[in-house]
């Protein structure tokens, strides 16, 4: 394992802001975290970086423990979630700070910005002000400068956090590739779900200085571990249920679960595509109360007498109006039993 | 000197806009004009104008009489000592101040900042006291140094210890650690990333507070009349020295000339390397960068600040107080009462009530001059003009206050305009140093006021005068009351300029304190321990006042 954390601790005036955290990541393995702000992301990669002291535990890179090795001599990199360029240097003088710290001699390292500056997408960049870049150029320069050093492990804090979407949809699309082709191993954070699918060999889902949940992003899209996960992927159909056989006791009524299922007290999960609307006088009966137009699909906001809203994800052609009265019924094969009780 | 200037646009503004700068820029023009202006222009007469036929060679006559080359000799080497020094000590206490957090360090922030508005006769004599002649050193070891140059020196690091520590770790405090961090994680080492990230953004504001010590050691009076002895003597004391012992007011006048030049390029290179601050850094809230001293390196050395701040300036005060209770009972405090030392027509103690009176005026002509100033210099259209203006607000202070003082004396006591038995000819001296100091203050507040909070009160159908009423006035209520409590400091510890305006029955704090010290006698002593004492608590009420009012905003003085 390229880098391991084992109980890694970090508290803020004794409230633990990581709290005894396991990690592994691999060589060639792009792993991301995702989590809520303060769930303890940005700390995680501080903690590894050497920039914030563990309170307990340890973090080890290639297998030998990090503790007392100062942040300069641990061979990451760390992009930080504003760039943090150096506002005094151009762009080369960002870019060959990493290889002149490491004495490396002037002629190689003209070479390498040439050589990064390209392989970001802006040559012949580096003269250039900082101050002068877009928004998606000070990304690549920030990006050009943590690879620079050639660091063992890259960390990303939120690396496309402060672009717009477009942008950000198109870069990390760039940044996978550029990972595959470097063969860099990764570790970065973000609170945007959609960012971390798309970047990420494996996710860990973080909350309150703990991992909630790590897999690979299709498990963890498909089987959220927890109802807290499951809110923070965007579901919002959770609800406690008592599980007993092939059906569940919810607010909704009595509802159909996938064989196999756990047994019960639990949060139950139903995606909004397996919510089915049908005629008034059939299933459990809703007033829509509003509807949201989301591109491939119509989200409608379904308000049943005396429980939870539900959401349905409606064709565009065939979605009610609001106040119209539907009835709803629902499949099993979008239904998932979580871990534990509590819809919160 | 302001660090938080947000610059919009500049817009172009109509015949109505240009009228309403007129309008604020009317009465700080004429105010400068004629007490500052022509005093100057009657100097450069005096001077220069020998039986109605001017005389530049009386430059060279000047400066080459051996005294003269000596004195400005002891000016310029005092004054780079003095500076080095400061930078040396003030420096970790500006890293200190910038990036720790530590119980009391709002009180010591104020404590270090008590001796910037001291009068220099109060830190004078406290200097005395602590080296001087039966001085504390020479009590306890036998060592003077009064006799030197080093209680000069010293006595001016104990006054600009504030500017370094307050311009460089205000910017320090604002520098993002971050950019420190990433350059760690390129590979620096801490001293490496210091080096190459936070000393260059450092760079200009060090630049900027070493050019205001400069300039403020440069132009010392007070300090070196009472510490320097016929040893040493500063161009602004030689002025004085030429002016009311000698009487020999053409050479004082050349003299003034040549600070008058020395003092202009000081403050063009400030200028300079003040616009040089403003490009681009990456500043971010103060209160997130401070965090608590980790190890044994950064505990020691805050430590070592708060014994500099001890040694440096609690004890030369401390020292002070206690010399002057070092009598049976509160005898020179008592003496104070009486007017039979023969060194005063009335009883000393009678100097407060003038001393506050000059200051309230004084306080008051500058707020208006001061506040409408800064209001011209923060209206967009600003151009050219204006900001010419900007700088030639700073004049006074760096000019010093005996070319003001002396500048009165010889142009406002002949008709046109005769002031001199007017008791307002002290306070409009005491003003126009106050001036800037208002402006400063008052500037980086106005020039903060979003432009689109305005807008927003318009839009919602407040006229300009409710405007300004409703969004303005709240947000610098505070600038206000803090430029009001500098500007009477600043009033009250004046010294170079009212000492010679002052009518001898009707001193000030500052000039009885140095009459008394000029006097010999254990009585006469006492008493100038005692009223400066009595100048330093209530210079340093004010302060304190002052420091529970300042907002981040505000200036740095």
């Amino acid at each position: 394992m390229l880098l391991g954390l084992r109980g890694a601790t970090v508290r803020f005036g004794g409230r633990p802001v990581l709290d005894g955290v396991d990690l592994e990541v691999a060589e060639h393995e792009v792993v991301c975290v995702l989590g809520p702000s303060g769930s303890g992301k940005s700390t995680l990669l501080r903690a590894v970086a050497g920039l914030q002291p563990l309170d307990a535990g340890r973090v080890l890179l290639d297998g030998r423990d990090q503790a007392g090795v100062p942040a300069h001599k641990r061979g990451v990199g760390l992009m930080f979630q504003d760039h943090q360029l150096f506002p005094q240097r151009d762009v080369a003088g960002n870019v060959a700070f990493g290889p002149r710290m490491h004495g490396l001699p002037r002629r190689e390292r003209d070479a390498r910005v040439e050589e990064l500056l390209e392989l970001v997408g802006l040559p012949g960049a580096g003269r250039r002000a900082v101050a002068a870049l877009s928004g998606g150029e000070q990304q690549r320069v920030a990006l050009a400068r943590a690879l620079a050093p050639r660091p063992r492990l890259l960390m990303l804090d939120e690396p496309l956090g402060q672009l717009d979407r477009s942008l950000r949809e198109r870069l990390v699309v760039e940044l996978r590739e550029l990972f595959g082709r470097l063969g860099t191993t990764v570790l970065a954070v973000t609170h945007d779900q959609g960012e971390a699918f798309a970047l990420a060999d494996r996710v860990v889902v973080m909350r309150d200085g703990r991992i909630a949940q790590s897999g690979t992003p299709l498990d963890v899209w498909q089987r959220p571990a927890d109802a807290f996960v499951a809110r923070f992927l965007g579901f919002d159909n959770v609800v406690d249920a008592t599980v007993a056989g092939q059906a569940a006791a919810t607010p909704w009524g009595k509802l159909p679960v996938p064989e196999g299922a756990a047994q019960g007290t639990r949060s139950l999960l139903v995606r909004p595509a397996g919510v089915r609307l049908v005629a008034a006088d059939a299933g459990l009966r809703c007033t829509v109360a509003a509807r949201t137009f989301q591109g491939t699909h119509v989200a409608v906001h379904l308000q049943p007498e005396d429980a939870p809203r539900l959401q349905a994800a409606c064709p565009l052609r065939s979605a009610p109006e609001v106040g119209d009265v539907v009835g709803v019924e629902f499949d099993a094969g979008e239904i998932v039993v979580l871990d534990g009780a509590g819809g919160s | 000197m302001d660090l938080a200037r947000t610059e919009v646009a500049p817009r172009k503004g109509g015949a109505k806009g240009a009228a309403a700068r007129l309008g604020l820029m009317a009465l700080p023009v004429a105010f400068f004009a004629v007490l500052f202006a022509w005093p100057v222009a009657a100097i450069v007469a005096r001077g220069l104008d020998v039986d109605g036929a001017w005389r530049f060679g009386r430059l060279w006559d000047v400066l080459a009489q051996p005294g003269i080359r000596h004195v400005l000799w002891f000016t310029t080497w005092q004054a780079l000592a003095s500076t080095g020094l400061t930078l040396l000590l003030a420096l970790p206490a500006a890293y200190v101040f910038g990036r720790f957090a530590f119980p009391g360090k709002q009180l010591l922030r104020a404590v270090v900042t008590v001796p910037f508005v001291l009068p220099t006769v109060v830190a004078g004599t406290a200097f005395l006291a602590l080296l001087g002649r039966g001085g504390l050193l020479d009590e306890l070891w036998g060592v003077r140094l009064d006799t030197t140059v080093w209680a000069i020196l010293l006595a001016h690091v104990f006054f600009n210890y504030a500017v370094v520590v307050r311009t460089v770790g205000g910017l320090w405090a604002q520098l993002d650690p971050r950019q420190e961090e990433a350059a760690r994680m390129l590979g620096a080492s801490p001293f490496q990333a210091w080096r190459q990230v936070t000393l260059p953004a450092l760079a200009p504001a060090v630049a900027a507070a070493a050019l205001m010590v400069f300039l403020f050691t440069f132009t010392s009076f007070g300090v070196v009349q009472i510490l320097g002895g016929p040893r040493f003597s500063t161009l602004e004391v030689e002025i004085y020295r030429q002016t009311s012992e000698i009487f020999d007011l053409s050479t004082a006048a050349v003299l003034t000339l040549i600070q008058f030049a020395a003092v202009g390029a000081i403050l063009a290179v400030h200028a300079w390397t003040v616009r040089r601050r403003e490009t681009a850094l990456r500043l971010v809230d103060a209160a997130v960068t401070a965090r608590r001293p980790r190890g044994a390196g950064q505990w020691a050395l805050l430590a070592g600040v708060l014994v500099t701040v001890a040694v440096l300036i609690l004890l030369p005060l401390g020292v002070l107080v206690q010399r002057s209770l070092d009598a049976p009972g509160f005898t020179y405090y008592e003496a104070l009462t009486r007017a039979d030392g023969g060194t005063f027509l009335v009883p000393p103690i009678e100097a407060i009530g003038n001393s506050l009176e000059y200051a309230l005026a004084a306080t008051a002509i500058a707020l208006v001059i001061g506040a409408l100033a800064a209001a011209a210099l923060t209206r967009r259209d600003a151009g050219r003009f204006v900001r010419g203006f900007d700088a030639l607000l700073m004049l006074p202070l760096g000019v010093s206050a005996v070319t003001v003082g002396f500048g009165f004396l010889i142009a406002l006591d002949e008709p046109p305009l005769d002031l001199r038995a007017s008791w307002i000819l002290v306070p409009l001296a005491q003003a126009l140093v106050g001036v800037p100091f208002v402006v400063r203050t008052m500037l980086p507040v106005l020039r903060a006021v979003d432009v689109r909070l305005r807008e927003a009160a318009s839009v919602l159908g407040a006229s300009p005068w409710r405007v300004w009423r409703e969004v303005d006035l709240p947000m610098v209520r505070r600038a206000l009351l803090v430029a009001a409590g500098f500007a009477f400091a600043v009033s009250l510890g004046e010294f170079g300029a009212t000492v010679f305006i002052a009518r001898p029955d009707n001193p000030t704090l500052p000039v009885a304190v140095a009459r008394l010290l000029g006097r010999p006698g254990d009585l006469n002593y006492g008493q100038a321990m005692a009223l400066s004492t009595i100048l330093m608590v209530v210079c340093a009420v004010a302060l304190l006042v002052l420091e529970r009012l300042r907002t981040d905003r505000t200036g740095e003085f």
